[in-house]
C-alpha cells in the first residue's frame, strides 16, 4: 500500500502544479486585462486581446499534452503504467 | 468496409473522406461557374454531407453493448481528440460564437479561454480516473462509487436537465440552418435536422456516432478555415490571418473612433426585428470588468468538466493514457476552430464597416444597400437590418442591425465570396450543430436505458432489449428537443451557456471529490447533487424574474452559486454522516492506479 500511496502523492504534487499554471492563465491574468492590453503582444495585436485569442487556448494544448507525459512517467516510475503502446 | 482491421485504416478511410469532400466543394464551385443557383447549391451541400454521415451510420451498426455504449473502446486518441472536438465545438461555437464576439467583443471572449481552458480540469481532474472505473455512462460512475439507486436517479437528473437544456439550442441550429440552405420554413427545418441526427446515431449508437463525428469534424474544420483565409487573402490582410490581423485589428478601432457609438432611442430600437444586435461594443478593448471575464471563464470550464456527453467521449478510448493524451488532442482540435474565430469576427466586421473596401456598406445610401442581394435574402429571413434613424439618407454604424447567429453564415456573401462558399459553411454549421446534438441526445437515452432501465427497472434484461429500449428512448428524446426548438425560448448561445451552469451546479463536485476525497460519501453526494441542481435553479429564476443577484453572478453564471452550494452541503453532510465502506474505498484506490483491470466489469 505504501507504493500506492507514493504514487498518490506525486500525482498530487502534479495536480497542483498542473492546476496552478492553469489558474493563471485562465484567471489570473485577466486580472489585469485593462492594463495588459496597452501593451503590445505577440504579431503586434494588444497583449490580453492576444491571449483571449490564442496565447491561453494554445498553452492549454500544451499544459494537457505536458501534464500526460509527466503523469506516464510517473505512473512507470511505480510500475502502474498500462501494457500495451497505444 | 467497417471490419477488422478497420482502425488499422482509419487515416486512410479519412484520407479518401477528406479527398473526396474537397471534390465535391470543386465540383459545386464549377456548377456555380456554369450556372448553378444558389440554392441548388445549398441543397446539394446538405443534402450530400447529410446522405454521407447516414452512410456511415447504418455501417456502423451494432447489436453488442459495449460498442452501442462505448464504441467498443477502440478508438484511437488522435481520432478520438477529433470525435470530441465535433461533438464538443456546436451550433453554438460554429454558429453563434463568431457572431457573440463580434457584438460583445472582449466580454464574450472569456467563452474561448473558459471552452478550451475547462479541459485542463477534465485532463487532470476526471477523464483517466472515470475511464478506469470502466462505467458505461457518467451516473453509471456516480451509481457505483456512491452506491445506491438514488444518487444514481440524481445523476440522471442532472445530467437529464444540462444535457436537454443544450440539446433543443443545438437542433435550433440545425433547423435555423436547414431553413436557410433548404429554403423552408424554421418550425419544418427543425425536424429535417432531427431526421439527420437519429440517421447518425440510432444504429450504431456510440460506435457510429464517433464516426460520424470524425467525418462532421472534417467537414466543419474546412468550412470555418476556408473563408476565414479566403478573405483574409481577398482583403490583402495577410496570407495566413491569425498571425496578420494587427493591423485590422487596430484598423477596426480607428473605424469605431471615426463613426462613434451613437446610442439608439428605445422608439427607433422598437422597429427593429426580435433577437437582432448592432454593433455598439469597440473590438478589441477590455469592456468588461475583470470579474465579469473570470466568473464567465470560470463557470463555463468547470461546466465544460461536468458535461456528461464529453466526459463519455473518454470512456471510448483503449487504455488510460489514451484518456489522457486524447483530451490534449480534442483541445488541439478545438484550438484550431477558436483561434479562427475572433479572426473571423475581425474580417467579417471590417469587411462590412470599412468605407474604402468595396463590401464596405457603412457611408453608403439606404436605398443602395436595400438593393443588394444578399441583404434581401438575410433580411427576409429576418436576420438582418438596416433602417434610415436619422433620416440622412446614408447607413450608419448605428443603423445597422444582424442576428449573433447569423454572422458566420453570412459572412462569405458580405465578404464577396461566391455562392459555393456559403453553401460549405451551411453544410460545417449543420456538420457542428449534428454532432453534437448526437453526443447530447445519446448521453440522455443511454443514462436512462442504462442507468434507469438496466440497473433499477429490469437488471435482468437482454442485450437486445436493452438496446431496443436505448434506441426507442434516442427518438424520444429527440423529438422532444425537436419540439421545443421549435418554441425558440432563448437564443443558441444563451440556452449552450445555461447548460453549462446546470451541469456544473450539479454534478462538478460529486464527480471530482468522487476520484480525489475518498470519505465522499452517498449522503454526501445525494445533498450536493439536490441542492447543486436547486439552488443554481432557483438563482436562475430569481435574476430572471428580476432579481439583483449579488457577487456579480449573472443568469450566464448563476453555476458558479449552485456548485459553491453543493460543495458546501457534499464536504458536510458527508463528515457528517459515515465514512464510505471499505470495499467503496478500495474501488476508489483501484480507479487511482491506470494498471490493471477496470473497477466495474461490464457485460
Amino acid at each position: 500500500m505504501a507504493k500506492n500511496a507514493q504514487h498518490w502523492e506525486k500525482t498530487k504534487g502534479l495536480l497542483i502544479v498542473t492546476l496552478v499554471i492553469w489558474a493563471i492563465f485562465s484567471m489570473g491574468i485577466f486580472l489585469f486585462g485593462a492594463e495588459m492590453n496597452e501593451v503590445t503582444g505577440p504579431f503586434g495585436y494588444p497583449l490580453t486581446y492576444w491571449f483571449t485569442c490564442q496565447g491561453s487556448l494554445g498553452l492549454f494544448v500544451i499544459l494537457i499534452f505536458w501534464f500526460a507525459g509527466r503523469q506516464e512517467k510517473i505512473d512507470e516510475e511505480f510500475g502502474f503504467a498500462e501494457r500495451g503502446d497505444d | 468496409m467497417i471490419k477488422g482491421n478497420f482502425i488499422d485504416n482509419l487515416p486512410k478511410i479519412y484520407g479518401i473522406y477528406t479527398g473526396g469532400f474537397i471534390g465535391f466543394i470543386i465540383l459545386m464551385a464549377i456548377g456555380e461557374q456554369m450556372g448553378m443557383s444558389s440554392k441548388a447549391i445549398g441543397i446539394c451541400f446538405v443534402a450530400f454531407t447529410v446522405f454521407i454521415y447516414a452512410v456511415i451510420g447504418w455501417l456502423s451498426r451494432t447489436a453488442q453493448a459495449s460498442n452501442y455504449y462505448v464504441a467498443g473502446r477502440t478508438v484511437p486518441t488522435v481520432f478520438n481528440g477529433m470525435a470530441t472536438a465535433a461533438d464538443w465545438m456546436s451550433g453554438a461555437s460554429f454558429v453563434a460564437m463568431a457572431g457573440g464576439i463580434y457584438f460583445k467583443g472582449y466580454g464574450y471572449m472569456a467563452l474561448l479561454v473558459g471552452w478550451t481552458g475547462g479541459y485542463v480540469l477534465v485532463a487532470t481532474l476526471l477523464a483517466p480516473y472515470l475511464r478506469k472505473f470502466g462505467c458505461y455512462t457518467v451516473p453509471d460512475f456516480v451509481g457505483t462509487r456512491y452506491g445506491g439507486n438514488t444518487a444514481r436517479l440524481m445523476a440522471v437528473i442532472v445530467l437529464t436537465v444540462a444535457s436537454f437544456t443544450y440539446v433543443t439550442a443545438q437542433i435550433n441550429a440545425t433547423g435555423t440552418i436547414a431553413s436557410v440552405a433548404l429554403d423552408i420554413p424554421f418550425q419544418y427545418a427543425v425536424y429535417v435536422g432531427l431526421v439527420s441526427i437519429l440517421l447518425c446515431s440510432m444504429l450504431g449508437g456510440m460506435r457510429g456516432v464517433t464516426w460520424t463525428q470524425v467525418a462532421q469534424y472534417i467537414v466543419l474544420i474546412i468550412a470555418y478555415l476556408l473563408p476565414v483565409f479566403w478573405i483574409s487573402n481577398n482583403i490583402g490582410a495577410g496570407f495566413f490571418p491569425h498571425f496578420m490581423l494587427a493591423d485590422e485589428v487596430a484598423r477596426i478601432g480607428e473605424l469605431e473612433q471615426q463613426f462613434g457609438f451613437v446610442k439608439n432611442s428605445a422608439a427607433d430600437l422598437k422597429t427593429v426585428p426580435k433577437g437582432l444586435a448592432g454593433i455598439t461594443k469597440a473590438h478589441s478593448e477590455v469592456n468588461a470588468t475583470p470579474w465579469a471575464f473570470i466568473s464567465l471563464a470560470l463557470a463555463m470550464m468547470m461546466g465544460t468538466a461536468s458535461l456528461p456527453h464529453v466526459m463519455m467521449r473518454f470512456f471510448t478510448t483503449p487504455s488510460v493514457k489514451a484518456a489522457r493524451k486524447s483530451v490534449g488532442w480534442s483541445v488541439f482540435f478545438i484550438f484550431l476552430l477558436y483561434s479562427s474565430a475572433p479572426m473571423l469576427a475581425t474580417l467579417s466586421k471590417l469587411a462590412l464597416i470599412d468605407p474604402t473596401l468595396p463590401t464596405g456598406i457603412i457611408g453608403k445610401s439606404v436605398a443602395e444597400v436595400q438593393a443588394i442581394d444578399w441583404y434581401q435574402n438575410w433580411n427576409q429571413a429576418n436576420l438582418m437590418f438596416v433602417s434610415d434613424f436619422n433620416g440622412n439618407g446614408t447607413v450608419e454604424l448605428n443603423e445597422f442591425f444582424m442576428a449573433g447567429k447569423a454572422v458566420v453564415l453570412a459572412t462569405p456573401e458580405v465578404a464577396g465570396l461566391p455562392y459555393v462558399i456559403s453553401g460549405l459553411v451551411a453544410a460545417g454549421g449543420m456538420a457542428a450543430a449534428m454532432s453534437t446534438a448526437d453526443g447530447l441526445i445519446l448521453a440522455i437515452a443511454n443514462a436512462i436505458s442504462h442507468d434507469v432501465y438496466y440497473k433499477m427497472v429490469d437488471p435482468k434484461a437482454e442485450t437486445a432489449k436493452r438496446l431496443t429500449v436505448a434506441r426507442i428512448l434516442l427518438v424520444v428524446i429527440g423529438f422532444a428537443g425537436a419540439t421545443i426548438a421549435a418554441m425558440e425560448i432563448q437564443g443558441i448561445l444563451g440556452s449552450v451557456i445555461w447548460a453549462f451552469d446546470f451541469a456544473m451546479s450539479g454534478l462538478f463536485w460529486p464527480l471530482v471529490l468522487g476520484v480525489w476525497w475518498k470519505r465522499a460519501n452517498k449522503e454526501g453526494a445525494i445533498a450536493g447533487m439536490v441542492l447543486g441542481l436547486v439552488s443554481g435553479f432557483a438563482y436562475l429564476i430569481w435574476v430572471r424574474s428580476g432579481g439583483s443577484g449579488f457577487l456579480g453572478i449573472t443568469q450566464l453564471t448563476f453555476g458558479i452559486f449552485g456548485s459553491t452550494v453543493s460543495l458546501v452541503a457534499m464536504v458536510v453532510v458527508s463528515l457528517a454522516t459515515t465514512a464510505p465502506n471499505a470495499a467503496t474505498q478500495k474501488m476508489v484506490d483501484d480507479a487511482r492506479v491506470p494498471a490493471g483491470a477496470q473497477v466495474i466489469s461490464q457485460k
